[in-house]
């Protein structure tokens, strides 16, 4: 993928070699939990753009509506009203209520109209004429901006999923293109590097043991050579002692048979016995 | 989550910028709310053809949008959101939601809507 040398910078050990799968385990588990967030809440997004498509084309027909009631009222009262509606607003009738919904930990607002039914800042107008038909218009229109509450509900909860799943998506990338490989990588290059100590530990025993067994056929040969001379100084002391009393024995020959004595008494009497057979 | 609800629980009012006609009926269904508070005085914004400007309309936009934090939609004539298209554009928040509504004059086209653009794109069409 990116190359193998794209790893963190650990020192490889058995520790950290513990450590890194658990990581990639982990980032397993977060890339198929993250994954499924993202599905669900791609499934989401889909109704509400459906849903956002058919509320706006509703809402260009009840605004019709509305445009419509509201030239009637200008045509009965035969006025502007206008001027006098925007002066006699004083607070609003119409609020909104924002609620909560959770959908896979994704807090999405919905608003609710909520109409407080004290408040009438147009008790005057239409007084003179054409009443019925500013009645008219103003439940039209509470109709239509109960609509337009809505669809600003849908286009929020759109804004916001919109926002969630280019976030989660980014993670499930990161996770599947980076983590995941990079932990695999520190992986191998763990276990390279372990099984290469291995190797070194082996070459290192082998040779230890060679030059232990070196060392001991090196003995080996010295110990050869002073047997050697040790039963060679033995058959010269057998002659001497089967000719001579042991008095006569040299400091040489006694140092010579001290040693071969020190050496292993059984072989050098082998040696003698072989000897005097020959 | 909690800093975003307290926020959201503020926000109760619709603010609308949208020629005469249309702001009457939205300000007949009761949406109005005129305060003594400074930078709270209305909510809507009736634009004239020919005497406000676009500035005024920007202003007000930006009022809405991003200087009033109790205002939780608004509604905006397309044709005027046309004037200032590349602000609704860039506008990303989800509070407070903007909404492209249409006038008297002029009919509702769904290819301009910003949301309804967005929508498009993501489905590749």
């Amino acid at each position: 993928m990116s190359g193998a040398g794209n790893r963190e910078q650990v020192f490889p050990t058995r520790m950290t070699l513990g450590l890194m799968k658990g990581k990639l385990k982990g980032a397993q588990q977060g890339h198929s939990l993250l994954k499924r967030k993202s599905e669900a809440l791609t499934k989401r997004f889909r109704d509400i753009t459906q849903r956002i498509d058919e509320a706006k084309r509703k809402m260009g027909r009840v605004m019709q509506t509305a445009a419509f009631s509201l030239a009637e009222v200008s045509y009965a009262t035969g006025e502007n009203i206008s001027y006098q509606v925007q002066e006699s607003v004083q607070r609003a009738r119409f609020q909104v209520k924002a609620k909560q919904e959770n959908v896979s930990g994704v807090y999405l607002p919905t608003f609710e109209s909520y109409i407080n039914e004290d408040i009438n800042d147009f008790k005057l107008t239409g007084l003179g004429r054409g009443g019925q038909q500013v009645q008219r218009a103003k439940l039209v229109y509470t109709k239509a901006v109960e609509t337009l509450v809505e669809l600003a509900s849908l286009q929020t909860a759109f804004i916001i999923l919109d926002e969630v799943i280019k976030v989660t998506n980014r993670r499930v990338n990161a996770i599947e293109h980076v983590i995941i490989p990079r932990t695999e990588n520190t992986i191998s290059y763990i276990n390279s590097e372990l099984d290469e100590l291995d190797r070194e530990e082996f070459y290192r025993l082998k040779k230890v043991q060679e030059k232990k067994q070196e060392a001991a056929a090196a003995a080996e040969a010295e110990e050869k050579a002073a047997q050697e001379a040790a039963i060679a100084a033995g058959a010269e002391l057998s002659k001497i002692t089967r000719v001579t009393s042991n008095e006569e024995i040299t400091n040489d020959a006694q140092e010579v048979e001290k040693l071969a004595l020190a050496n292993g008494d059984d072989d050098l009497l082998k040696e003698n016995e072989d000897d005097v057979i020959f | 989550m909690s800093s975003a609800s307290e926020s959201m629980a503020k926000r109760k009012l619709l603010a609308t910028i949208a020629d005469e006609d249309s702001v009457t009926g939205l300000l007949l269904a009761g949406v109005g709310q005129i305060s003594n508070e400074v930078g709270k005085e209305s909510n809507f914004l009736t634009v004239i053809p020919g005497k406000t400007t676009v500035d005024q309309i920007e202003d007000a936009f930006d009022n809405f949008t991003t200087g009033r934090d109790d205002i939780a939609i608004l509604l905006i004539n397309q044709h005027l959101a046309d004037l200032i298209r590349y602000k609704v554009d860039s506008y990303t928040n989800a509070f407070p939601a903007i909404l492209e509504i249409p006038s008297k004059d002029h009919p509702y086209d769904p290819e301009k809507d910003s949301i309804l653009k967005k929508v498009r794109r993501l489905f590749g069409e």
